[in-house]
């Protein structure tokens, strides 16, 4: 997925033969990100149609499996991307006005909300854990057919994303040690705001399934 | 490595310019990844292959006890996998796309040359996968992966599940790197209209290849994820929609029929006008009737389930998008045969394979109108008609174009002429035995034998051994056809720069290219189809 992020021959240079091109294209780079971004998009929007489908043709089992989820976690998770996002808007600011110190440490603070975000999610999946809400539990075999779907998608849906926030991290992760090596500079932030792209599609996932788990 | 560039005489090219297996595995030149690709994906053609004559022959006869049911269920289920995702998919794309495409648009390689590299890598995971789960017994449920037998199967799906995800993310990967290439990297003059068509088939094809591949991916999870961790997501017992997985399957996986017909007929754009040396007729229809199919073919994955219990207006929707896509098809046909009209053609072998794929498509894309024709469909939904058809579009179609891209390119990529009338010949006996195998199969379905079974009736039994006899026939063109190419590589006269006239960009380079594509500026004279205007009105 990182490589993904790279622009065209900003190679660090592998074998430098005739055929490694230098040329710095932050224009490819950027549609490259940008393509990348309709195919985790598509990815997603594959489940909402499921979830659509579903939450057309098991309206009850949806409602009712709804109450067992924590509103206030949901909402205290949202707040905390949401936070991420800016801190991550606030980094790339940074770098284009040339303080690399300060946007090192914002990409910090959007790595913790990262984490933050992980543990709540962690705590929530655990406490359901506990209350017999898993794959397969005796529990849940008994439960309706709509709830089972609702949780269905509930674990694999949160559980992708959860991947995805990982994802996130590593390439801001990545991105720091960019800016140590002076790969990202303030002339060339381009890898930056691709990390950065993909963050915020991070959190706009998040953002659609925040109302669709928590708040139908 | 670095060094043996440098010291290394000027006539170098990209074949001689590094050696050893290191620096094939570590290249970025989109040249040699194309190659790379080659030799995987005609291995697995090959397997694939040997999968459909072996099962083939079971089919000889009624009752037939060479192998179990089971066995044969695997080897067709695996037939199919490779044959899709390994063959037909990569085929053209990722060989001659590689490598052609940033040539004929004047580029040096393409835009994201690492991200090539990982592709390839992906594509031979992937590959390995599909391989092990054949070592684990391999799955059972044919290509589709059909919920709720996919979640109840005891074979392994894990490895055949994860292939066609990582496979997935090799195409993807594919395809944004051309779509950036053919944005940024078009060589000074060269405008859109003034592209090879070539490059516009790759066009079309990269973007279904990035709306289309993610939908099947996350499909394959889900059931990859209910497999293993018993969520409820498909199994209609716990509330799951098996109609609805079939939608997600087809919403990908008829687009891809596209991604494998659209850059075939982009080469057939290519050799036609070459061969005829004529402008190609209708330069614009052509674009507008590629985008056309990318567009249209992306809305039709309905008539795929006909039977499956969609709705009556669905069902009429998807029915009529169904006629209209044949539409562009028709317009490329007309066209190439415009093209042809009062050419001077050349009968060298890529133009043979091409008229092997005039014929042998337009039987699969008629009948693909039948099909789309509800009433009938009713009738053949499902049944060995379904098949013949399939592969006359697709072996006959895009198969053969590979076929034809092969001979056509193979004194460009590795500077060695083949045998013609070698060539020739096993292109002829490929269209006999082709004829054998598919229409025996569309016979039978209309008799009502059921696509997939590893066993029939005693009255099936006449047709049922045309078709083995003709899988042999096929099978031996081929063997014929590889053993002459291979050939040439070791004991093939010297390959001229141009040897069949052609205007386009790779053909004003020497064979093989040297690493940068060309020695010194680009030769961007004429138009791509620029041929001399007597010829046209002669």
């Amino acid at each position: 997925m990182t490589s993904t992020l790279e622009p065209a021959g900003a190679a660090e240079a592998g074998a430098a033969g005739a055929a490694e091109h230098e040329h710095y294209d932050p224009a490819a780079s950027k549609l490259g990100m940008w393509l990348f971004l309709f195919t985790e998009a598509l990815l997603f929007g594959t489940m909402f149609i499921v979830y659509a489908v579903y939450l057309h043709q098991h309206a009850i089992g949806f409602r009712a499996a709804a109450r067992d989820v924590n509103k206030l976690l949901g909402g205290a998770n949202t707040a905390i991307l949401l936070t991420s996002s800016l801190t991550m808007a606030l980094a790339i600011a940074a770098m284009i006005r040339g303080n690399r110190r300060a946007c090192v440490q914002l990409l910090a603070v959007t790595l913790i909300l990262a984490a933050c975000f992980l543990g709540v999610k962690g705590y929530e999946w655990g406490h359901k854990f506990a209350h017999g809400i898993y794959p397969k539990s005796a529990s849940m075999l008994l439960r309706p057919a709509g709830e089972q779907v609702f949780f269905g998608l509930y674990f694999t849906m949160t559980g992708l994303h959860a991947l995805h926030v990982l994802a996130g991290g590593g390439a801001i992760l990545w991105a720091i040690r960019h800016i140590r090596l002076g790969r990202i500079a303030p002339d060339r932030p381009t890898v930056l705001a691709n990390v950065g792209l993909y963050w915020h599609l991070v959190d706009l996932v998040w953002i659609f399934l925040f109302p669709l788990f928590y708040l139908i | 490595m670095n060094t043996v560039a440098a010291v290394n005489p000027p006539p170098t090219n990209y074949l001689t310019a590094r050696r050893g297996l290191a620096s094939w595995l570590t290249t970025t030149d989109h040249k040699r990844i194309g190659v790379m690709y080659m030799i995987v994906v005609l291995s697995f053609f090959l397997v694939g292959m040997s999968f459909a004559v072996t099962f083939r022959l079971n089919l000889f006869s009624p009752g037939s006890k060479l192998f179990s049911h089971e066995v044969y269920n695997r080897l067709l289920t695996l037939h199919g996998v490779i044959m899709i995702f390994l063959f037909i998919i990569p085929g053209v794309p990722a060989i001659f796309g590689n490598f052609f495409l940033p040539i004929m648009i004047g580029a040096r390689d393409v835009a994201f040359p690492r991200i090539n590299l990982a592709s390839w890598y992906c594509f031979v995971i992937g590959g390995l996968f599909a391989i092990i789960s054949l070592a684990l017994g391999g799955p059972d449920t044919g290509w589709t992966f059909y919920v709720p037998y996919s979640l109840q199967t005891s074979q392994n799906l894990v490895f055949p599940l994860c292939a066609v995800f990582i496979l997935g993310i090799s195409s993807i990967l594919t395809g944004l790197n051309f779509v950036t290439t053919i944005h940024r990297l078009r060589a000074p003059g060269m405008g859109w209209f003034t592209m090879p068509l070539f490059p516009w088939a790759l066009y079309g094809t990269a973007w279904v290849q990035i709306l289309a591949t993610p939908v099947i991916g996350i499909t394959l999870m889900m059931v990859l994820i209910e497999r293993l961790t018993g969520v409820a997501i498909f199994d209609p017992a716990r509330g799951g929609d098996p109609i609805l997985y079939q939608h997600l399957f087809w919403i990908y996986s008829h687009p891809a029929v596209y991604i494998m017909i659209l850059p075939a007929m982009g080469v057939v754009s290519e050799i036609v006008p070459t061969m005829s040396r004529k402008k190609i007729f209708g330069y614009r229809y052509i674009v507008y009737s590629t985008v056309g199919i990318a567009t249209i073919g992306s809305l039709v994955w309905g008539h795929h389930m006909f039977t499956s219990g969609m709705g009556d207006f669905a069902r009429i929707v998807f029915s009529f998008l169904t006629f209209f896509v044949a539409v562009p098809s028709g317009v490329k046909v007309f066209n190439w045969l415009a093209t042809m009209y009062r050419g001077s053609i050349q009968w060298a072998p890529p133009m043979i394979w091409v008229m092997v794929f005039i014929f042998l498509f337009s039987i699969g894309g008629l009948t693909g109108l039948w099909q789309g024709t509800l009433a009938l469909n009713l009738h053949i939904h499902d049944t060995a008609f379904i098949v013949g058809h399939f592969h006359y579009t697709m072996f006959g179609g895009a198969g053969a174009v590979f076929f034809a891209a092969l001979h056509y390119w193979w004194p460009k990529m590795f500077g060695r002429m083949y045998n013609a009338k070698v060539a020739t010949a096993a292109a002829i006996v490929f269209f006999i035995g082709f004829q054998l195998l598919y229409f025996s199969l569309m016979i039978l379905g209309m008799e009502g034998m059921p696509r997939r079974y590893a066993d029939y009736p005693e009255r099936y039994t006449a047709l049922h051994r045309t078709s083995t006899v003709g899988s042999w026939i096929v099978a031996a063109s081929l063997l014929l056809m590889f053993a002459n190419l291979v050939y040439a590589l070791f004991r093939g006269p010297k390959a001229a720069a141009n040897p069949w006239g052609g205007k386009t960009l790779e053909w004003q380079t020497s064979s093989p290219p040297p690493t940068d594509n060309f020695d010194g500026p680009v030769p961007l004279a004429t138009g791509p189809y620029e041929y001399p205007a007597e010829v046209e009105h002669d």
